[in-house]
């Protein structure tokens, strides 16, 4: 294999992110599934540094600080919500929160 | 000029006791409802007088423009000649006798003050009608004397059968104003006007041009016009196929039956194509129809009168049959015959009616006359006012009034430019009838031996005016006879100048005398018959009961028109209506919103509440669009 | 000026009846009263003044979004006048006839019903389509309110049901509204709302004939023309009594004075290509709302349904194209807001005495009330057509100025006076006479309910003996409407 480091990274990024997105899918520890989310995140993060990187410009890096600080204020209020979640249903499991069926 | 006070008066009385109705003794209301009606007679007098001895002009009195749209200005304005005098004094004079007999008729009932008002309200508006000097204004009075004859027969209103009847005569009579409105709309486009003076001067200017061909409208809008107004009269004057409300209209107070259902408002009929004439003679198709309809009423109703039981039922009929008389004389073109015929009927049907009324008190309510008898003795003034007034509707010859009047229109059928042998024949046998069923009547209830004991005596307020219409009666034929037995012609040339007279094909004296005997021995031989039958021999009825006993069911229902119109006419409505009483074309749009219903449900199925089925869509939906994206 | 006073009158009142019910209830209905009886004076004296107007008596014309061309522009004519009487006459007898039946937040429900009255008057004054429009909602969404809180049983559904026919349709009516705005702008260069501009300007008639059609469905819904009728009969009938006053009696007027006020005017050449459908939807309401109304035993859906059965008059009169009809269509608006107004109140007063709107559970109320009885006589005949009455002259007028444009719809439209008379009657017979099923602790009148029925047994009467003063009024606005019609524009 010799891509170029564009291609090779935004590979990376979209294998992380489907990774991610599968393990969104399949788990139903809302636990796991916030650290999944978390991996999608970064994957996008990645692909704008990358290309930041391809262009030779300081936009890519800037949205990936934005990205971390957004995932940061993500992860506090997602870990809150587990914990109501946790409170109110004695479980973890993402399936058991489901009272807003039609 | 003070003609406005003939009906105001009564209108007057009707407001007052209206609004003061419970605050007012009987005797007060008495005073009142005939205080009011007097005075308008006294004031037709006057009136009277003073057009007769002022030169006969039409009188016209504009009271206020009633609207002006588009050029079109209706007022509510009077008009007085001489045809509406004949009215106004029958309607004035007869309705004040009435009014005085209901004092005593009505004086024992909690709606007496009621009773007046609707009386009233009644005489106001039949005034109205025949005052009128526009279509719009006769038909207000019109309907208004529609309205109270419903007010009138379901005034015992607490028995339905009452309200039934009411709604009845209502209803079938609104069906003829149907008609007639329609023919107003259309004189109203064929002329611009509804003034029966503009509408009579176009319609005589037609008939010296070249006939029906330079009326505006032309010949087939005359004869529709002409039929329209046929049917409004035949709607109110109970005229076939439109007489099933009067029978039933009888419910109402015996009063009430007299003045509405016998002496004025069932005539409306014929003062409207009499006043409207001028039309009718521009269309021969529309005279033949009413003499036609004149005719077949006429039998079908005496045969209907033969084999009622109920004293006021049997004059309905006989009610019915005689304005079937009038109207043959209408289709005629003998206006002025048909006009004498309603002014002696009037007299005799009132008195007829009213003592009718003073039997079924005096009997506690009674109706049938084979519950009735013997009762020439127990109330002599009735009987022999009765008697009276039996003779002149079977048109007892020379001594009666309805003999003269009923002579002409039979003179007319066969001799008149508009005549025939046929239609001769049949008002013979009408004739016929008409003294069979009325002395069949006569025999029932004064001969043979009593059945119901007499519990109450009529008083003297009922039996005045008794004595004063059976003077009438006798003799007000008697200012118009037949040229070969006298030859006054006071009635025809007093209405000369609104009404043509008709053409005579044969003036032969000998047909005439002819004609008068056969009619006369036709009377003659009614009374002898139901004399034979009635008091001589009753067995031999019971053997004709028996063979004739469905022919004798079918014309004591009035021929079935009242099941003909029931099982088409409102069976299907009530039907049509209790299946679709919910509205159908409701469920379109509670369909709509069951859709949506549905819809919401099946969408609805998707929100699983699981996160991870919306982040699979989520995933899907921006997988498709990026495919979209990239490949399109 | 005093335009904008006769609707700030009542807002202000209302909101101001809102507030001091929080005190005293009866100050509540006693301003929301004065509120009304102070515009009917105003009006009155509008009217008095100028009993033979021509043209616009009063106008005013002020910017509100001069951006968007959006002026807030009211003018008052003969017939604006005749409406804001007939509006406030009947506002005051629904504030009068709310007296003793509302007990539940009268505050809030005076506010209710003053602020539709303002709605309804802002539609009869406003001549800026995008001002008409806002009016048009500010009369709907109180009456959803009145009819879902203070209404019958079925409230709820009722009321959904209204709020959904009228705004559904009243949307189209917006669309044809900015498509007019914008083809106005395209055509010349004008952006405005306004009424009189709109008259200036030529359409092609495709064009014309989709925007018709959009106004005529926001009218025809609120008439109702037959297919639209179905929410009139629940929201009347669930409807408080002043609630069923207010809809019968001014809300239904609306959708008659669009049609006579832009549907005509606006769009002559394609209102004149839907002539005959327009007049045979009228047949078809006059005939099937009559059946309708014989077939219900309850005596408000009754009554809505005559409402039906009247309103096809306007539609038949309306597309008749004649000064007669459309005169008659002007004299039913009135006389039908006053009658079957007078029949709903009626309905209420036996309602208060029987509880029960179930005609065929009462009987011989005659015997205890005669003056009640007397009363629904008068308005019961008036509903058939009896001549003397005002509604004979209404539908006499419209019948004989349609009678040129289509005789056979006209004649058949004149079979509707049979079958009112066997439903009226139905009513008199089911109601008062016959025999008394139960003893009601029935009484007869009481001193405010004569307040309420004199004057509209006045005013039938005095309408239908005296109309020329009413045809007088509106006769210069129906003429100079009845000249619009196909091509002379």
């Amino acid at each position: 294999m010799n891509l170029p480091a564009m291609e090779t990274g935004l590979l990376l990024a979209g294998i992380l992110f489907i990774l991610g997105l599968l393990s969104v899918l399949i788990r139903r520890n809302t636990l796991f599934m916030l650290m999944s989310v978390e991996i999608m995140l970064n994957a996008a993060g990645l692909a704008f540094i990358v290309a930041g990187a391809r262009w030779g410009q300081p936009d890519g890096q800037v949205m990936f600080l934005f990205i971390l600080a957004m995932a940061a204020a993500e992860v506090s209020v997602g870990l809150a919500l587990i914990l109501q979640i946790h409170h109110q249903l004695n479980t973890i499991d993402s399936d058991a929160a489901n009272r807003m069926k039609g | 000029m003070t003609l406005w006070l003939i009906p105001a008066l009564p209108y007057l009385g009707a407001l007052i006791l209206i609004l003061a109705g419970s605050k007012l003794s009987k005797q007060m209301a008495g005073i009142i409802g005939c205080g009011s009606m007097g005075l308008s007679a006294l004031w037709t007098g006057v009136t009277g007088i003073a057009f007769l001895s002022g030169g006969r002009e039409p009188v016209r009195l504009q009271l206020w423009e009633w609207f002006d749209v588009a050029g079109w200005n209706p007022g509510v304005t009077l008009y007085f000649d001489s045809l509406s005098l004949v009215f106004t004094f029958v309607i004035t004079f007869v309705g004040f006798l009435i009014h005085v007999y209901s004092t005593g008729y009505m004086a024992r009932d909690e709606g007496f003050n009621r009773f007046f008002a609707y009386l009233n309200l009644f005489v106001g508006s039949m005034l109205m009608l025949v005052l009128a000097d526009n279509l719009l204004l006769l038909y207000l009075g019109w309907e208004g004397v529609g309205l109270c004859s419903y007010l009138l027969i379901g005034f015992w209103y607490q028995d339905p059968a009452n309200g039934a009847a009411a709604r009845k005569a209502f209803i079938v009579t609104r069906i003829g104003d149907t008609a007639f409105a329609i023919g107003l709309f259309m004189l109203f486009q064929t002329l611009g006007t509804l003034n029966i003076g503009a509408i009579l001067a176009e319609a005589g200017s037609a008939l010296s041009g070249d006939g029906a061909a330079s009326w505006p409208g032309g010949p087939a809008g005359a004869t529709a016009i002409a039929l329209l107004l046929v049917g409004g009269a035949v709607g109110k004057s109970a005229q076939i196929p439109l007489q099933t409300w009067l029978p039933d209209a009888m419910a109402g107070p015996t009063p009430v039956s007299a003045l509405i259902h016998a002496a004025t408002m069932v005539t409306a009929g014929v003062y409207l194509i009499a006043r409207m004439h001028g039309i009718f003679e521009l269309s021969p198709v529309s005279m033949q129809v009413v003499s036609l309809i004149g005719t077949i009423t006429l039998l079908v109703a005496g045969c209907s009168a033969l084999c009622q039981s109920d004293l006021k039922r049997v004059l309905a009929y006989s009610t019915i049959s005689q304005i079937g008389y009038m109207f043959l004389a209408l289709g005629l073109g003998a206006w002025s015959a048909a006009i004498f015929h309603f002014f002696t009927h009037a007299f005799f049907k009132a008195l007829l009616f009213l003592g009718a009324g003073a039997i079924i008190e005096s009997l506690h309510h009674e109706q049938n006359i084979f519950r009735m008898g013997g009762l020439r003795k127990e109330l002599p003034v009735v009987f022999i006012t009765f008697l009276i007034g039996s003779a002149s509707l079977a048109a007892l010859p020379l001594v009666t009034a309805g003999f003269f009047s009923k002579d002409q229109i039979l003179w007319m059928a066969f001799a008149g430019e508009h005549g025939s042998l046929g239609l001769w024949i049949a008002a013979s046998v009408g004739a016929f009838l008409t003294a069979l069923y009325t002395f069949r009547m006569v025999f029932v209830t004064f001969w043979g031996e009593t059945k119901t004991p007499v519990t109450h005596r009529p008083g003297k307020a009922m039996t005045i005016p008794l004595i004063i219409l059976a003077l009438f009666s006798l003799l007000a034929g008697f200012i118009e006879v037949p040229h070969n037995l006298g030859h006054i012609t006071l009635f025809s040339s007093f209405l000369a100048s609104v009404l043509p007279s008709p053409e005579l094909i044969t003036d032969s004296l000998l047909m005439e005398w002819m004609s008068q005997a056969a009619a006369a021995l036709l009377t003659l031989g009614g009374i002898g018959l139901a004399y034979e039958y009635y008091v001589r021999n009753p067995q031999s009825l019971a053997g004709m009961k028996r063979n004739t006993g469905a022919l004798q069911r079918f014309f004591h229902s009035g021929f079935g028109f009242d099941r003909l119109y029931d099982s088409l006419l409102i069976q299907p409505y009530t039907w049509l209506a209790r299946v679709n009483r919910r509205d159908i074309t409701d469920s379109l749009y509670t369909g709509l919103a069951r859709f949506s219903i549905w819809l919401h449900r099946q969408s609805a199925q998707t929100q699983t509440g699981i996160l991870r089925h919306y982040l699979l869509g989520a995933a899907i939906g921006a997988l498709i669009i990026l495919t979209i994206s990239i490949f399109i | 000026m005093i335009l904008v006073w006769l609707i700030l009158i009542l807002l202000l009142g209302g909101l101001l009846s809102w507030l001091a019910s929080r005190w005293n209830v009866l100050l509540a209905r006693w301003i929301a009263l004065g509120a009304v009886a102070v515009n009917f004076v105003l009006t009155a004296g509008i009217w008095f003044g100028n009993p033979v107007p021509v043209g616009w008596v009063a106008e005013l014309d002020l910017e509100w979004i001069p951006r968007f061309g959006i002026h807030f522009h009211l003018a008052l004519d003969g017939l604006s006048l005749l409406m804001l009487l007939l509006t406030f006459f009947l506002g005051m007898l629904g504030v009068l006839c709310s007296w003793k039946e509302i007990s539940y937040r009268p505050g809030f429900f005076h506010f209710n019903l003053l602020w539709v009255l303002a709605g309804i008057t802002g539609v009869f004054l406003t001549m800026d389509l995008f001002l008409f429009y806002f009016f048009w909602e500010v009369m709907l969404i109180p009456m959803y309110f009145l009819i879902g809180i203070w209404g019958h049983a079925n409230r709820i559904y009722a009321a959904f049901k209204f709020f959904i026919f009228t705004q559904a349709s009243g949307l189209f009516m917006l669309l044809a509204i900015l498509s007019l705005y914008y083809v106005q702008a395209q055509q010349t260069g004008v952006y405005s709302f306004d009424y009189f501009d709109f008259l200036e300007t030529p359409l092609p008639f495709k064009t014309a004939q989709w925007l018709m059609f959009g106004f005529l469905i926001a009218f025809i819904v609120k008439l109702p023309a037959f297919p639209f009728h179905n929410w009139l009969p629940d929201a009347h009938g669930e409807a408080p009594t002043a609630g069923s006053l207010v809809l019968a009696g001014l809300l239904l007027k609306t959708g008659a004075y669009g049609l006579l006020r832009f549907v005509v005017p606006l769009f002559p050449e394609p209102a004149m290509a839907f002539a005959p459908w327009g007049m045979l939807m009228g047949v078809i309401g006059i005939l099937y709302g009559g059946k309708l109304a014989f077939a219900q035993n309850d005596l408000k859906r009754l009554i809505a349904y005559t409402s039906v059965s009247h309103m096809g008059f306007v539609m038949l009169g309306v597309f008749a194209f004649t000064e007669l009809a459309y005169q008659g269509v002007v004299m039913q608006m009135i006389t039908h807001g006053i009658s079957t107004g007078a029949l709903f109140l009626l309905a209420g007063m036996l309602y208060e005495r029987t509880h029960t709107r179930d005609i065929t559970r009462m009987g011989g109320l005659w015997k205890s009330s005669p003056a009640l009885g007397a009363a629904m006589m008068v308005f019961v005949m008036a509903s058939l057509g009896l001549p003397g009455l005002g509604n004979f002259i209404a539908e006499f007028l419209t019948l004989n100025g349609s009678w040129p444009a289509n005789r056979l719809l006209t004649a058949l439209a004149a079979v509707g006076l049979v079958i009112a008379t066997v439903y009226s009657l139905r009513i008199m017979q089911k109601v008062f006479f016959g025999p008394m099923p139960q003893t009601w602790p029935a009484a007869d009148l009481k001193p405010r309910e004569y307040l309420i029925m004199i004057p509209l047994i006045a005013a039938i009467i005095w309408l239908g003996l005296f109309p020329q003063k009413t045809i007088e009024t509106s006769g210069h606005a129906v003429t100079e409407i009845s000249l619009k019609k196909g091509g002379s524009r």
